[in-house]
Order: C-alpha cells, then structure tokens, then sequence
C-alpha cells in the first residue's frame, strides 16, 4: 500500500511526463491521458500485486491491459516509474527507432505491454483470455483492463461483455474511462451509450461506480469494492468517472485536448500548474 | 513416373479434427476454441476428452480471436477453429492487432475454405484468405492437400512458435501421403520428377495435379509436381530449383489468382530467374453454389484446367 502523498507526487510528476512527451513531438492524446493518471498510478502502485522485472507470461502476478491504447503517455510514464524501463526513455515517445510507439506494441519489446492496442474494442477480449488462462494455471491472481468510454460503440466489447459474464470469469475487472467525451465531441452528441451501469447489469456484471475517478482515496475505495467483488462468480465492471484533461485547466471540461498537443506557452502554462516533484527525466 | 495412390476419400478437416484430438492427449498446453461449429470443424472429440480446456465462444469470432490472444499470456497454445471466411476477413483486424503484431502464438484453423464448400455459396466460400493471410507479417500460410497432411500440420504447428494461418476444406477428398510422413513447415514436397513443366499445387489441386501429370505424360509433356503446403514462408529454393530445370511453371490453387500461391511464385521468379507461368485459380471472381465437383469443373479448377495450362505453358518457353 501506498500513501495518498506519494501517489499525489507520482500523479503530478506523470502529469508533466504526459505533457512534456507529447508536447516534443507535437502529436498523441493528453486529455483521455492526463483523466486517467489517478487511476493507472493507484493501480499500479497500490491496488496489483506485480512482480519484479517483467515477463511476458504474467504468472503469479495481477496482469492489466490497455485496450484504448491513444492514452499511451500516461501508461508509459506510470510504466517507467514503476520500473520497467529507465524515465529517460520516455524521452523517445513517438520519435523514430523507439520502443514507445505512438500506440504500445509487444512488437519492439518494451516492458510491460503484453498486448498492442490501438484499434479499439480489441482489450476486453485479451483480458479475458488471460484471465481463462490464470484459471487453467490455477493462478489466482486478477486480470484488469482500461476501456475508453467511447470505444465501447465498438461491437467486439458486447461479444466479450457477454461472454464473460456468461462463463463467470470472475477474475477480471474491466474499468471503463467514463468523461463521456470522443474525439467528434460528447459521447451523447456522437453516439449515445445510454446507461453503461444497465447495459452491464443486464449482460450479467457486477458494476460499481467510482464517483471521482480523479480522486486518489475514492479510487483505492473504488477498486478495493471491486476486488471484494471478484471470485463470486461475475465479472466485475468499474465506471470510472473522469475529466478529461484533469489537471490542467485549460484542458478541462473540453474534448479538444482528445489528440491535440499543447503549444510553447500552453506547456508552460500546464507545468506551472504542476510543479516538479520527483524530478522531469 | 512415381504414382500416388487413393487409400480412399476424407475430409482435410477430420485430419484437422483428429490431429487435435492427439494434442489434446499430448500436449497440456494445447486449447481449442470454437465459434458454435464444433462439429463442422471437427472438434467434437477434443471438447469430450478436454471440456476443460475447450472454449465454445458463440457466434462472436472477434472475441475469439481476442480470447485465443489473451490466452497465450500465460503459455496456452491457443487453436481456434471457424470457417475460412469467418477466420479471416471477418476478424482481420483483431488477427492483425492482437495476433500478428502482437506475435501472439495463436494458431487460427480454418475449414470450409475455397470454393469446394459447395452449396452454401459465395457468402460462405472464400478466395481470398491466402492472400489476406499472408500480407500479414510474422504469419505462417499453410494450406493442406490431404487428410493425412492436414493431421501432421496440425500436430507441427503446436511445436512452432508463432501465429499461425491453417487452411483445409469440407469435401472429401483423396487421402494419398504417407500416413506417417513429418511435416515441416515452410518445406516444399516434391512428388514427382519431370522435365517439361513445374506444376507447384497447394490443397485440393495437389491431388489433380497428380491427374494432370499423368494425362501429360501420355501426350509425352514431362510434369514435375510439388506439394507447397506452405504458402509463406515459401520454399523458393525448391520452386527455383525445379524451374531451373523445366524452364516453366504452371500454379495451381483454390484461390483468387490475385494474392494467392500463384503471385508469390511469379514474384521469386520474377527476382531470379522469369519463366513462363500460368495461373489455376479463381478469375478474380465470388463462387457460387452449386456441388464441389461442379464447382471445381466451372471454375476452372481441376485436372483438366491443369493440364490445358500446361499445354500452353510449355508452347510459352
């Protein structure tokens, strides 16, 4: 367990890796990112039981997807600083030659991607098949992925949705980035998701809701209940209401900042309202 | 002339059915997943002996390949079985994405391809998955002749690390390699010995290009036939070695002559040594119902289109 100061600190510091990493290269997505520094952070350094090193296999160890993989700043920074690969090497994001793709990838090795995503709608159903295969192993360890809100308008989700919770893989949570934004604008304007929390209960998931998904506390809450909810035979669905962008304010309360990169004095406007605190690589 | 022998008709698919029956007794990583045509891909022994480590997923053939993919990380080897349409163009995204760029050692096995399907139609057939499989780096493109090869595949790809694309059909067919012949990926199978013409066949047109070689030889026409059970990677050096020596090349294929084995032999020539070559495949066009035989016959896919294209191939040098 971690305390709520430290993961501020981390939170912070992840914060400017996001915006400075995509700010060099003038291109990848700080909003959806910086709306899930909380969470990735508390995940990673609070909530999974993770081994040393990395192995691609995830035995005996919780294992986590992420299946809207556009926010890649912020799952290399939490990466990076968990240790799976030096901070300095998010100094390479997106440019030539780089394990950090523009979208993760197993494909150049870097540590901690088990999966490439990019093209949406494709996590729930990987998570699944590890989450079968800890059970085949008689791993007891958890599965967990990270679902825009947006990307559940792709089918292949309400494939997996069902079958899961069909086949009680109870040893998986999914946690939807609820900001109810995409990249054309609200959810709502774009293509309406009606009530997530109905359309999982009724395909047979246990759903809870973390209130402030930008809320250290209410995170640790939040996944703790949907920990205590795993092994009862549902799959376990967390709607994580977010701000896009949270953290800099005039990112905020906007879906324009979905894949746009701040300019010279943006950055520095964002920085200045997240001073360094581990230290910029 | 080396002769073959029919030790009677079956289907690739049981090949399949029964290769993975044997790796589910010796192979306890081995997991089989089926979008709700158990029976069609003769999966039905493996599901009672293993019902532990058989998956039916429903009709829903993106997840499978998702799950197949999730279900590596953690060392199953993962078999997925659908028909060939519904293993390809269906789910070419997720088999991309999740599979092949993510060099995930999922093993995607496909019955019903082609055109022999029969009366189902074009809905059902496809011409196509050769060459959608095999522009996907990292992938392995076999594609059997036989029920006794389709049962080795089955069995060599379990041993191979990597994804892998698996290719065999409905009808029954001749059965006529070595019941215990070892099958090595990427290995060309040189069947018999000619002069004249080169005839490179994959699946079903094997065993008519075995016909055609026959009825050749009587009109004095000397035809070297090879087995190509892998599409990619191909065996150039084999394909090379006997159009070095016959000067042309007829290939063979149930398949759009666009994308399939035809193209990638045109393209090894092309780099090392032309030759002439005529293409047996489907004129870049959707099947149709209709019984196998039939539909082999109109389009223009079997012993006699082979040995017509090996006329002319010939008059070509």
């Amino acid at each position: 367990m971690s305390d709520n100061n430290s993961l501020e600190n981390l939170v912070t510091q992840v914060r400017r890796d996001i915006l400075r990493m995509v700010h060099k290269v003038n291109s990848g997505h700080p909003g959806g990112s910086l709306g899930c520094a909380e969470f990735l952070v508390t995940l990673y350094n609070d909530t999974m039981k993770l081994n040393d090193g990395f192995a691609m296999d995830g035995k005996e160890e919780d294992v986590f997807f992420l299946s809207n993989g556009h926010i890649s700043p912020v799952i290399y920074s939490v990466l990076a600083h968990r240790g799976y690969f030096p901070v300095e090497e998010l100094n390479t994001f997106r440019l030539l030659d780089s394990r950090l793709q523009g979208h993760p990838t197993t494909h150049e090795g870097l540590p901690g991607i088990r999966i490439a995503s990019g093209s949406l709608g494709q996590g729930m159903s990987v998570a699944i098949g590890t989450a079968l295969t800890k059970k085949l192993n008689g791993d007891n360890h958890l599965v967990y992925s990270l679902h825009g809100d947006g990307e559940l308008q792709e089918g292949q989700i309400w494939e997996a949705a069902m079958y899961a919770a069909g086949n009680n893989v109870d040893n998986y949570i999914a946690t939807v980035d609820y900001n109810k934004k995409q990249i054309d604008g609200a959810t709502d304007d774009v293509l309406p998701l009606g009530s997530l929390r109905a359309k999982f209960e009724a395909f047979g998931w246990d759903v809870l809701d973390i209130k402030d998904g930008n809320n250290i506390q209410a995170i640790k809450d939040g996944l703790a209940e949907a920990k205590a909810k795993t092994g009862k035979g549902k799959p376990v669905c967390v709607l994580l209401h977010t701000e896009m962008g949270n953290g800099v304010d005039f990112m905020m309360n906007t879906h324009a900042w979905h894949g746009k990169a701040p300019s010279d004095e943006q950055l520095e406007s964002a920085l200045a309202q997240n001073p360094e605190t581990l230290g910029d690589y | 002339m080396k002769k073959y022998t029919n030790t009677g008709n079956k289907d690739t698919r049981s090949g399949f059915g029964d290769g993975l029956t044997e790796l589910g007794k010796t192979n306890e990583n081995v997991v089989a997943l089926c979008a709700d045509l158990t029976g069609s891909l003769k999966m039905g022994d493996f599901k009672n002996n293993h019902p532990e480590r058989f998956f039916q997923i429903g009709i829903a053939e993106a997840n499978m390949i998702g799950i197949a993919a999730g279900m590596t990380i953690g060392g199953k080897i993962p078999f997925t079985g659908t028909f060939a349409n519904f293993s390809t163009g269906r789910v070419y995204d997720q088999i991309r994405q999740s599979v092949a760029y993510s060099d995930k050692n999922v093993k995607i096995c496909a019955s019903h391809a082609g055109i022999t399907l029969g009366e189902d139609g074009a809905t059902h057939q496809i011409l196509e998955d050769i060459g959608l499989m095999k522009m996907l780096p990292g992938m392995t493109v076999i594609n059997t002749c036989d029920y006794n090869q389709t049962k080795a595949a089955t069995l060599a790809i379990a041993e191979f690390h990597g994804p892998v694309y698996l290719r065999f059909g409905r009808p029954k067919v001749a059965n006529f390699t070595p019941v215990d012949q070892k099958f090595e990926i990427g290995k060309a199978v040189q069947l018999t010995e000619g002069t004249d013409v080169t005839i490179v066949a994959t699946g079903h047109l094997v065993w008519e290009a075995l016909q055609a070689a026959e009825t050749l030889e009587a009109e004095g026409i000397s035809a070297e036939v090879i087995n190509i059970h892998t599409i990619k990677p191909l065996d150039e050096e084999a394909i090379l070695a006997s159009v070095a020596k016959t000067g042309c090349v007829v290939t063979a294929e149930e398949h759009n002559f666009l994308g399939g084995l035809g193209e990638s032999v045109a393209r090894t020539l092309a780099l090392n040594t032309p030759a002439p070559q005529e293409f047996v495949a489907t004129q870049d066009t959707f099947g149709e119902s209709g019984t196998p035989a039939q539909l082999m016959e109109k389009y223009g896919l079997n012993a006699a289109s082979i040995v017509k294209a090996s006329q002319k191939v010939v008059k070509r040098k």
